[in-house]
């Protein structure tokens, strides 16, 4: 009995692991198909259509445009979230409930109207103040930030539980002034909830696309909108070579960040 | 080291104190111990001292120099944590550096100290372990080491045993105590350990509800309570409710008529040691030496191994505890057994109500 619970406990696990898993290797498998329609079997593999990216400067361009917002929103979101964090962990301010809540929002409103209600907010701005806002930059990272606030505010304050007080106690007891104590016994305490929720912003904000739609400015498409109008008009194996890249690149990163943070222990 | 005095010290939350006009002097090198139950306000008492909680009213002065408004980093009280709270991502050698860093010294005199605070603390050879490396009883000696590392004016130690097993207890509670000798550090310890408190102090005081109750020797604590939260507190003590009818004269409720020492005419308690009662069995009634002797029974007994308590009843409203040696062939007293107890009249403490 206790072996049949455990089979088809084990069963079920692999049936979603397979699930999540198919797409992706569909879309690996495809990426190496000689052809240019795709259809199976295939006629033969290839590595051309990796080449091809390069060849086209919308994918790179897209690539420096997605990365540039990516490390820029998450830098401001992890210098806003933190704090943000800490506040909601130790200061007990009445609408504490509804504020972390607040910024947990992002996570679970849909990317269009998140990008919706932003893109009115930035034309009502862009009237109201006379200054360029729709379609520059800064309005494309400000709505990232926006998205990449909630990871950091959740995991560092999952990863608050684990650090004593009284550390932080003793730090100004020793003579270390609340500054000097913040950086050399909080941050390192919490640094795996910064590393984490810096990886998973990054991840967010570059592989928005809802959003991202209502922001950019023309010649400033990131990669997702570049990889949308590409498939309007054309499917080829080159957008599986680009999905491919991405699958390897934050795949990788989060290899590399597991082996200093056990990301598992802290999402 | 310097001496450190409260004045009138108070700290309110509300409506209720959780210390009110505590005033003690320190000598400059003395042990003193802060004594008493759950909740009294020993902590809030201590992490004033500390800086972490800011006095609502009263003074704190740390060899002279007012420092009640100093923020903890700019006072130099070296506190050991009930917890320890070493910082898991630092080595030993640099949990016990840090306050040097924050003091500047330069890096040969900083590697210096280190090594004699943990040379102190018998931990030589450890620097380089991480804390969660290093056994309960080590990880409080790096506490210990760390705090003295940085030349404190007062060592402020709130409940720094009560994460030890008894036995280690022990042996700690006399390390602690040596080392503050050899130092000469004026020390302040939290506890609520009446053993660990009476092994250590030189000095105790008892708190209660915030305040403070007796501030004396372990002597004077034991021999003369100044109530009769402390009589119970410090030590054991029976109570035998009743009044005192002249001085001299007491009667419990229970109508039993007492020698007393002492005492104003009114409603009181007579509080009684139970090893200062002798007992004899009923038989044996020569006990005509002392100012009271009274027949009971014996309702319960507990043997403690070197000692064994035992529960007379008086009359129906009155109970004693006696506790006698467990010598061999003494007195082994038996449920429902009639005894008789007596005491001298100057056993007996009577506290007015
Ligand atoms: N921040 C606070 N707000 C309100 N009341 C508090 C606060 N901190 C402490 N108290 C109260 O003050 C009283 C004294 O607390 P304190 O921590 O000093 O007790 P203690 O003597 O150290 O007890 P223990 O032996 O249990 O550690 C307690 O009744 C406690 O509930
Ligand atoms: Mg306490």
């Amino acid at each position: 009995m206790r072996h049949l619970r455990r089979w088809a406990l084990n069963g079920a696990a692999a049936v979603a692991l397979g699930y999540i898993l198919m797409p992706l290797v569909f879309v690996v498998w495809l990426a190496f198909f000689r052809q240019e329609i795709p259809s199976f079997p295939p006629d033969g593999y290839s590595l051309k259509w990796f080449a091809a990216i390069l060849d086209q400067r919308k994918f790179v361009d897209g690539f420096r445009n997605s990365l540039q917002v990516g490390v820029l929103a998450t830098a401001i979101g992890l210098a806003l979230g933190v704090p943000a964090a800490l506040c909601l962990a130790r200061r007990p301010f009445r609408l504490r409930t509804p504020v972390a809540s607040l910024l947990l929002m992002p996570l679970i409103v849909p990317g269009v109207v998140l990008g919706t209600s932003m893109y009115v907010f930035h034309v009502e701005l862009e009237n109201g103040l006379d200054v360029d806002v729709l379609g520059t930059f800064y309005a494309l990272v400000a709505g990232h930030i926006v998205i990449v606030i909630p990871w950091v505010v959740r995991l560092v304050t999952a990863s608050l539980a684990g650090l004593d007080r009284a550390t932080e106690e003793a730090a100004q007891n020793l003579g270390a002034n609340p500054w000097v104590t913040f950086w050399r016994i909080t941050v390192p305490a919490i640094r795996p909830g910064i590393v984490a929720g810096a990886l998973f912003g990054f991840v967010t904000s570059f592989g928005n696309l809802e959003m991202s739609l209502f922001l950019v400015g023309p010649g400033r498409t990131t990669l997702p909108i570049v990889i949308l109008q590409y498939l309007e008009w054309k499917i080829d194996p080159t957008i599986a070579a680009v999905s491919v890249v991405q699958i390897v690149l934050i795949g990788g990163a989060m290899l590399i960040t597991d082996r200093y943070v056990k990301l598992a222990r802290v999402v | 080291m310097a001496r450190l005095d409260l004045e009138k010290l108070s700290k309110r939350y509300g409506d209720f104190f959780a210390v009110r006009d505590v005033s003690l002097q320190i000598a400059d090198g003395e042990f003193l111990v802060l004594l008493g139950p759950s909740g009294c306000g020993k902590t809030t008492t201590l992490r004033m001292v500390a800086g972490f909680i800011e006095p609502s009213d009263g003074a704190v002065r740390l060899g002279g120099s007012d420092v009640t408004v100093l923020p903890p980093w700019k006072r130099n009280a070296g506190m050991v944590f009930q917890s320890y709270a070493l910082f898991p991502h630092l080595s030993v050698a640099q949990n016990v550096a840090f306050g040097l860093e924050m003091r500047k010294l330069p890096r040969a005199d900083i590697e210096r100290r280190v090594e004699e605070a943990l040379a102190l603390v018998r931990l030589t050879g450890f620097g380089g372990r991480l804390p969660r490396q290093l056994s309960g009883g080590q990880q409080q000696r790096v506490a210990l080491a760390r705090a003295l590392a940085i030349r404190p004016d007062v060592l402020l130690l709130d409940e720094p045993l009560s994460n030890l097993d008894a036995k280690l207890r022990q042996e700690v509670r006399v390390e602690i105590r040596e080392l503050q000798r050899q130092l000469g550090l004026t020390t302040v310890m939290v506890t609520h350990d009446q053993e660990e408190a009476l092994t250590m102090a030189d000095r105790l005081v008892v708190m209660n509800e915030g305040a403070v109750r007796q501030v004396g020797s372990q002597r004077d604590l034991y021999e003369r309570p100044a109530d009769r939260f402390v009589a119970g507190f410090v030590g054991r003590s029976t109570f035998l409710d009743g009044a005192v009818e002249a001085p001299g004269r007491f009667r419990t409720d229970g109508g039993l008529a007492l020698a007393c020492a002492g005492g104003m005419p009114g409603r009181a308690a007579l509080a009684l040691r139970p090893e200062r009662v002798e007992i004899a069995p009923s038989a044996n009634t020569n006990m005509s030496g002392l100012d009271n002797s009274l027949p009971g029974t014996v309702e319960f007994v507990s043997y403690l191994g070197a000692l064994i308590d035992i529960h007379v009843r008086l009359s129906p409203q009155d109970r004693l505890v006696v506790q006698i040696a467990n010598r061999d062939g003494g007195f082994a007293p038996d449920v429902g057994q009639p005894v008789q107890v007596g005491w001298p009249a100057a056993a007996g403490l009577v506290f007015n109500e």
